[in-house]
Formats: structure tokens, sequence, C-alpha cells
């Protein structure tokens, strides 16, 4: 999607997901939270090893499976049919989550509703009157991976940004937030402040941060 | 001899009593054990609360428990869902009470009160809505919510295959709330595809050891 009139373009959400999964290393062992970040496992660049683990109780999962090869006893988090690739283990929902809170698992990559500048996640509950809340093992993957990536949209429909001073919706976790993923540019949660880097083509530095609503900050130039 | 054993999932489930806990395993459909709710409904038991990740899909199992009206609270972590219809009308209505837990919390709740913990501290959640009113405390630099065991009357359990002792083990990832619930509660109900010989498990993979679970029944033709 492109706005003509400031001659930017969004990245697709395939195109995002292809962003994230390019910072996921060799020999990872990565949570995907359930909608947009499912796109990541299918982006993750060939020739790395990377293992899939999903809060249901398994390791080393795989793609989905051919039609007419789904098997009800073998679902990802968000209750869709995978498979499982070589290597891979099952194991008991406390040992999952021991997982993450244990600090075992190196990355996740969540949805969000709001970001703070400090790292706070938003993404489980909109308290809107009438919403069912509904947590799942969110708040767990936000405190638990190593490094905690969230993917969303830069901005609401309505425009206004997701990166935010501070959260309004309920917390999903404190400070938890390494790093930030959106349609717009990659931006790193820092002590000293949002780092906004890999901006989509078009998109000036000034109009980024006009958008965004706070104050950002350059990647250092490497010497 | 022990004989764990049982002719029906009726007669599994006899005692049941009114205002029971009851831990239900599963994840979505995976590892809903079908019969035993089904036998649960036709028993009558009710004011129960339930213990479950998810809140009932579709109108079978768990969700046709709490169409019943039999569940006056729910426990669970993830109860909205594309079809958790039956769910969202009895809680609109006021008709269902919700105590939301994060699903790791959940886990580990009904772990604790399986391996004798009273409760224990953990990162998850902490300044969050749930956590609110609960004790904190600072570990390693890190801050920490009180979270308390949760113990159950009765669980229900699906798994593949049983011995007379109990010994299970269990199929993919339909394992997952079972061998937690199996240790929580006074009395664990399994269903099974298939019951072995005592021996014919390689006592190297069984998944939960007899101990924990006191009756079984073998189910043929699982449906959802």
């Amino acid at each position: 999607m492109s706005d003509t009139k400031s001659g930017w373009t969004r990245l697709t959400r395939q195109q995002l997901a292809a962003r994230v999964a390019a910072d996921i290393p060799d020999g990872a062992v990565v949570n995907l939270g359930i909608g947009l970040p499912t796109l990541v496992g299918n982006a993750l660049p060939a020739g790395r090893e990377i293992v899939l683990h999903s809060e249901n109780g398994v390791l080393g999962m795989g793609p989905a499976p051919a039609p007419g090869d789904e098997d009800e006893d073998l679902i990802n988090a968000g209750k869709q049919p995978v498979t499982t690739l070589p290597g891979a283990a099952f194991f008991h929902h406390a040992d999952s989550f021991a997982m993450m809170r244990g600090g075992h698992l190196d990355y996740c990559v969540l949805g969000g509703f709001q970001v703070s500048r400090t790292g706070d996640l938003a993404n489980w509950h909109t308290g809107a009157p009438g919403a069912i809340p509904a947590v799942g093992g969110a708040m767990d993957l936000a405190i638990g991976a190593r490094h905690v990536f969230v993917m969303m949209e830069h901005l609401t429909r309505d425009g206004q940004s997701k990166i935010v001073d501070r959260c309004t919706y309920p917390l999903t976790g404190i400070g938890c937030v390494e790093r930030v993923y959106t349609d717009l540019a990659t931006l790193d949660i820092t002590a000293d402040g949002v780092v906004a880097r890999d901006l989509v083509d078009g998109l000036a530095f000034d109009e980024l941060e006009r958008l965004t609503g706070l104050p950002l900050r350059r990647p250092e130039i490497a010497g | 001899m022990i004989d764990k054993i049982v002719a029906s999932a009726a007669a599994a489930l006899q005692d049941v009593p009114d205002g029971a806990t009851v831990m239900i395993g599963g994840f979505g459909t995976a590892g809903m054990p079908s019969h035993l709710i089904d036998a649960l409904i036709a028993q009558g038991a009710r004011d129960l609360t339930i213990v479950n990740n998810n809140a009932g899909n579709g109108e079978t199992g768990l969700a046709a428990l709490l169409k019943a009206r039999r569940v006056r609270k729910i426990v669970c972590s993830f109860p909205r869902q594309t079809d958790s219809q039956v769910f969202d009308a009895l809680y609109r209505a006021g008709d269902i009470e919700l105590e939301l837990v994060p699903q790791g919390n959940l886990a580990e709740r009904i772990r604790a009160a399986g391996a004798g913990i009273g409760g224990f501290f953990t990162p998850t959640g902490y300044g969050t809505p749930l956590a609110e009113g609960k004790e904190t405390r600072v570990f390693h630099g890190k801050p920490m919510v009180f979270e308390t065991a949760l113990h159950a009357d009765f669980a229900l359990i699906k798994a593949r295959a049983a011995d007379r002792w109990g010994n299970l083990v269990y199929r993919k990832t339909a394992r997952n709330f079972g061998p937690a619930m199996a240790m929580a509660a006074t009395c664990s109900v399994v269903q099974v595809d298939e019951v072995v010989e005592l021996g014919a498990l390689d006592p190297e993979i069984i998944v939960t050891p007899g101990i924990f679970v006191q009756r079984v029944v073998r189910v043929t033709g699982d449906r959802r």
C-alpha cells in the first residue's frame, strides 16, 4: 500500500515477515505468536537451522500438512494443523512454559496493540466494555524469551501510532520488548530511547517521527 | 491386585459431587476427553468449577457442559475464540464466573498442586491487571508475583494408552495439560484409546506414572 501524497510505500505483511525472519540466526529456538507472527515461519531464510517452539508442547514444529494429512492431535498455538520435523519433541504444558520462563527460548515474535517507548507491551485486551479478555501464553512469552520482538502495523486504521509514550491498553508485560518491526520501519527500544532504522523507501526520518508522535533517534553510524 | 480399569465413563464419574472442582485436559479439542465430558453431563453434577485452557469450542465437549449450565466458574487462559459462542453468551449474561490466568501460570499452578507446593513467585503477569492485589517480591533483580497452587477434586484426561496400573502414554500435542492435571487432582480419570497388558509399555517412555491415576476408561471411536 502506498501513500502517494507522501511518496512512501508500506511493507506488505509478507515483506514484514521476511524482514523479521532475516534477523533470526541459525540455531535459534523461536516461538511465533498467533496471528501476524505466524507468517514468519514461512519466511525463514533457507540454510538456517531454526527450531520452532509451540506453547502447546512441541519443539521442532514443521509447516502445515498437505490437505488430507491433518492430524487433530498435532496442532499449533493457533489450533491449526502442523507437522513435525526430524528432531522434534513433545512435552507437557508445565515444561513448555518452563522453557519460556526459565530463559531457554532464544526469540519470540509477538503481535501488538501498543508498545511504549520503554518497551512495555499491550497485546491481549483492549479493555473495551463487553470485550471478553483472553491472555493465553502472551504474558509468559513477553517476559520469557531472551529476545522479544513485536511485529505490527505502525499505525491504527485511524492513523494513531501504536508506538506510544505510555500504553493505554492493559499491559502484557513491562519493559519486555527489545525491537519492533512495523510496516514503516524497525525500531529498537534502548535505554537511550527509540532508535528507528530501515525506514521504508520514500519515508523521511522526520515524517516517521511525526507519524509516531514521539522523539526518535537515528542509528549510530558505524565508524 | 491393582486394577484401575473401570467398565464405563459413567461408572468412572458416578461420585462427582455438586460443587466439585474438575480439571479437564485439552488445548482446544486436542486432548479433550470428549467421552468423559459427555458422561459428566449425563451424570448431572452441577455448580462445578472447571479448569481448562479454553472455555469450549463449538457445541460439543466442554461447550456442551457449559450449555447444560452445570458450570458456575471457569478457570482458563484463553476463553475467547472464533467458536466459543456458548461461553461468550453465558459470560455476557453474567451467568458464569471467569478467572483468567496466564497460560504458563495456569500450568504451573496445576503442577504445584500435584507437587505439594503451596505457591510460587513468577515473573509472568507482573505489573499487569492479572496480578492486581497479589503479593510481589524481587528475586535477582526481577519483580515477581505470588501465585497459589490449583487443586482439583477430579481431573478428566485423554491419553493414547494405559495399563491396569494407570501408566499413561499420550499422542503428540494432545498431551498438553494431561500430565500436570493428573498430579493435581484427588481422583484422576483417564479416557484411553487402548488398554495394554501390564509390562507392555516401555518404562523408559511412560509419561504419566500410574501413581497419579485413579481410574482408566477405554473408549472406542473417539469423536469431537
